[in-house]
């Protein structure tokens, strides 16, 4: 066991961690922030997408420790600082772009990457973005027009209901 | 204008705040404080006799508790099966034991030998490795008319084949079918496969145990569409716990789509387990572990014929399925290919002689049941396809043809044993055709042609039987359970109201949805109203969610339930008001005396219901909380008509789906947000199907398709934006909402429309002989076709 420190949602965090522990069991079984889910074993399905750094990175690809002394954002510091949903987080239920919920972390948090590197995208950009996040509910029709409305684009201009 | 609250009304869903700030509670992010985790080592050939188990090693590895084999199970109740289909001949089908761990054989890829418990997952895995297995390897059946051959490997060495059953439906019409194709001035046939799937919610499946040791209770959380459903056949078949020593928790859930219905084997093994070592155990399913042990969906062979008279009506249809079982019979497998999908057989027509044989056939793979849509979506697929192909021989618009052959009063009573209650397949066509500019379709292809593209068109119809019902008539036709549901709504004292509903929410938005059907019957505000839903400890009784049966059945039984309410309430109004119970009204919330300002309001008459001071003691009971269950007359019957345009670039054989557009009859819709969002869905899981998705096996049974690296699944970019309508409306005749149900329909109708057009793109760039691609429509096999 090796001991471990890094600021998780701008909290100061430790905890002693196997050298092949995965950030997604730390940051789940350690942390107890079960708001990062586990939805396949081959970095594919991008429920567990955290920042890390200010990266998004895919928390079950990478060893915990690798993120000692880290800087890391989970979807469960994502909300305003008054409580309330942040814009994208609103435009996603504005916008029915969940369902069961599951794989809606990792969206939000790579949604919340793809508008920081290019503030509005097109609609092919914001698919092209998301092929390492698979959703089985909603066919990514009120995805991609949640993300494009929290980009402040007039989604009801771009798609139907 | 809209409407902002109540039935009709898109609220945001309430429950998408906990999703959205991850503060979802799904099975795996319940742990339990001295949980033991367990982990299966699992078969890694596809059929083969156990020699020998050896956990000697493996029980002395760090952190073990106890290592667990078949030999543990032995004397105990299998899986069970819950539906017989009785075969053509009048026998039942032939039905094998499901041991919760392998005894004397292991049958298909992951079939559990033996389960480690340990201190931690880690060590469970680890210590599974140092379990010495001797399995003799047996030839393994995975073509299903191979296994059916004499002499073939069986599965099952106990039963006499490979063949569960050979249905015949309806039987007794097969001569009438025959003369009929005899007389016939066309017919068309044809050969397709509908492909193995995997449901593939985004949640794997996972299970924990408890056992309180002072009272003798289990509880088991797991990731259920039905927890009432896991308690009784779990409770009853596999380890002999009465429901009332018995607790089944399924709590937020991560999409089910007809696999997190069934009972499965690590359900009973945890909550066993748990009995035995008195701590609470935890299995998580890896997705790889996922692929081969959920219940896979469709993997049907088929061949359809269809008869036409000079004039081009329908005049009989004939079809033989073969339907993959899988290695074991799943909770309700033998139903799907038998009363899901041959009563479907009738469609949208008027055909008036239907004939429909189904073999049902165990293989060495991992068992097959019902996965969205299930028995319908292949039903439909078979049926618009040779329509489509029909009309291409005959030389005739396939929409007129259709068109032609629509069933146009109702009540109607098809060949096959159901009674279409309302329906009206034009309008939806004509709603399609006002969507998808079919005009100017042939400028949109020559523009593609210019860029070197081919383009195709393909429209098909669908019609969808949901919230199967009665009981008494699913009884006769094979079903070990009731098909009805319940709803207790119980009125609290200052006026807020709790629904136990046996319906459960694994994306649906019941917790949003249910509670407008309550506020617009009370005429009080929906945050009032609570949906509780998913532990047989608070909800009374269930038969939970699948077949697109929640608002149909579930929200009928809350309705009843709140009629009742709603009586007792006018007793409790009458009183106070000192009036006549005949004259009471109930409006915005509040009792009224007709004709009379006088009235009384909603929080009044319910805190009189808790603190009866001035109460009608003599008649009626305090309190306000009444149970309804809802067991309908028939089934309901969605329809709709679906349009696919697409694009083929001819040098690699990829299709681009260009536009998508459906046209759905829902009857009444609650929540129109929520019915189009799945659609969507419903959409994305077809046209996955059509152009992406399949399970494939190799000749010995190894299952080649075990993780997203080989399971091709929808990703964003392989889906256009939809258009999706549901304003055409036959309300349901036979439920108190007139709703039909809408989960299951996109998955039904979308993969015909996808397969149409990309037929259509070939016809018109000069494949004439091309008249089918069986599915997936990959780019290797389009490019194939194109170039073989």
């Amino acid at each position: 066991m090796t001991q471990l420190t890094m600021t998780v949602n701008g909290k100061a965090v430790s905890g002693d961690v196997e050298g092949r522990t995965l950030l997604v069991n730390f940051l789940r079984d350690t942390l107890r922030l079960t708001g990062t889910h586990v939805g396949c074993d081959t970095s594919q399905c991008g429920a567990c997408v955290v920042h890390v750094n200010g990266q998004a990175v895919k928390a079950c690809t990478m060893l915990a420790l690798e993120a000692e002394g880290a800087e890391v954002a989970t979807i469960e510091g994502q909300a305003d600082a008054d409580g309330s949903l942040n814009a994208i987080q609103q435009a996603f239920q504005d916008h029915h772009g969940l369902q069961c919920g599951f794989c809606t972390p990792g969206m939000v948090m790579s949604a919340a990457a793809l508008l920081k590197e290019n503030p509005k995208p097109t609609e092919a950009e914001v698919r092209d973005y998301l092929e390492g996040n698979i959703c089985r509910c909603t066919g990514y029709h009120n995805i991609v027009k949640a993300i494009m409305a929290a980009s402040g684009q007039d989604v009801g201009a771009i798609a139907a209901e | 204008m809209p409407k902002d609250h109540g039935i009709g009304a898109s609220p945001k869903r309430r429950e998408d705040v906990r999703f959205l700030t991850g503060n979802g509670n799904y099975t795996d992010d319940i742990n339990i404080h001295g949980q033991a985790y367990v982990h299966f080592l699992r078969s890694d050939v596809a059929h083969g006799r156990i020699n020998k188990v050896d956990t000697e090693a493996a029980a002395a590895m760090p952190g073990v508790v106890r290592v667990f084999t078949g030999a543990d199970f032995e004397g105990m109740g299998g899986l069970p099966c819950g539906w017989q289909v009785t075969d053509k001949h009048g026998e039942v089908m032939q039905e094998p034991a499901h041991p919760v761990l392998a005894q004397g054989k292991v049958r298909h890829v992951g079939d559990p030998i033996a389960a480690v418990v340990a201190e931690t997952y880690e060590q469970a895995r680890d210590a599974a490795e140092a379990i010495e297995v001797d399995i003799e390897d047996l030839p393994a059946v995975v073509d299903m008319k191979a296994a059916l051959q004499d002499g073939a490997p069986k599965v099952h060495d106990d039963l006499k084949n490979n063949l569960c059953y050979d249905w015949g439906f309806v039987e007794e019409n097969k001569p009438a079918v025959d003369e009929a194709f005899d007389k016939a001035a066309h017919v068309t046939t044809l050969e397709l496969v509908n492909q193995r799937l995997v449901a593939n919610p985004m949640e794997p499946r996972v299970a924990v145990g408890d056992y309180n040791r002072s009272t003798d209770d289990s509880t088991l959380y797991t990731t259920s569409q039905n927890p009432h459903v896991i308690r009784l056949l779990m409770g009853a078949f596999v380890l002999g716990i009465p429901e009332h020593k018995l607790r089944v928790v399924a709590p937020d859930v991560g999409g089910g789509f007809g696999t997190k219905i069934f009972h499965y084997a690590e359900e009973a093994f945890c909550t066993y387990a748990a009995r035995q070592l008195a701590r609470p155990v935890k299995w998580t399913a890896s997705r790889s572990e996922a692929f081969m042990s959920d219940a896979h969906g469709r993997d049907h062979v088929t061949k359809i014929e269809l008869a036409l008279d000079a004039d081009n009506n329908f005049t009989a249809l004939r079809t033989e399925t073969y339907a993959n079982m899988g290695a074991y019979l799943s909770t309700f497998a033998p139903s799907v290919p038998t009363w899901l999908h041959g009563t479907l057989m009738a469609g949208n027509y008027k055909t008036p002689l239907i004939y429909v044989n189904v073999k049902a056939v165990f293989t060495n793979t991992v068992p097959v049941d019902a996965y969205r849509g299930a028995g319908r979506p292949e039903a439909t697929y078979q049926l618009e396809r040779v329509i489509d192909k029909a009309a291409r021989e005959l030389g005739v618009d396939p929409i007129e043809l259709r068109r032609q052959n629509f069933i146009t009063e109702f009540p109607y009573a098809t060949p096959v044993a159901v009674e279409y209650d309302t329906g009206d397949y034009n309008a939806t066509m004509d709603k399609l055709l006002e969507m998808i500019d079919r005009d100017g379709f042939e400028a949109r292809a020559e523009e593609s042609k210019k860029r070197g593209k081919l383009r195709g068109l393909g429209v098909n119809c669908y019609i969808e039987a949901c919230g199967i019902a009665p009981s008494n008539l699913v009884g006769q036709l094979g079903a070990r359970a009731g098909l009805y549901e319940s709803a207790t709504v119980r009125v609290n004292a200052t006026g807020g109201i709790t629904v136990m509903t046996g319906s459960h929410s694994h994306g649906q938005g019941h917790e949003t949805a249910f509670p407008q059907v309550i506020a617009e019957m009370l005429g009080i505000d929906e945050s009032m109203v609570e949906i509780v839903h998913g532990d047989t400890s608070k909800v009374p009784m269930g038969m939970g969610t699948y077949g697109s049966r929640s608002l149909a059945v579930g929200g009928s039984a809350m309705v009843r339930a709140t009629e009742k309410v709603i009586n007792k309430a006018k007793k409790i109004a009458a009183h106070l008001l000192e009036a006549s119970e005949a004259d009471i009204e109930l409006k915005d919330g509040a009792f009224s005396v007709a004709g009379t300002d006088k009235s009384v309001a909603w929080g009044d008459v319910t805190l009189a219901a808790y603190v009866p001071h001035n109460y009608p003691l003599e008649d009626i009971e305090p309190g306000l909380e009444e149970t309804a269950f809802y067991d309908p007359s028939n089934f309901t019957y969605p329809a709709g008509a679906y349009a696919c345009e697409i694009e083929l670039d001819p040098e690699t054989g990829k299709v681009t789906i260009e536009s998508f557009a459906a046209a759905d009859d829902f009857g009444n819709v609650v929540n129109p947000m929520i019915v189009s969002g799945q659609v969507h869905g419903g959409l994305a899981q077809g046209i996955g199907q059509a152009l992406l998705e399949g399970a494939a096996y190799d000749e010995n049974g190894q299952l080649l398709t075990g993780s997203y690296m080989d399971y091709a699944m929808p990703r964003a970019d392989d889906m256009p934006f939809f258009e999706v309508d549901h304003s055409c409306q036959t309300p349901c005749t036979h439920n108190p909402l007139g709703v039909k149900g809408c989960g299951e329909a996109g998955a039904i109708g979308s993969p015909p429309a996808v397969v149409n057009a990309v037929v259509d793109a070939l016809q018109r760039a000069g494949k004439t002989d091309v008249t089918h691609i069986d599915m997936p429509l990959s780019p290797s096999r389009v490019w194939a076709v194109m170039n073989g």
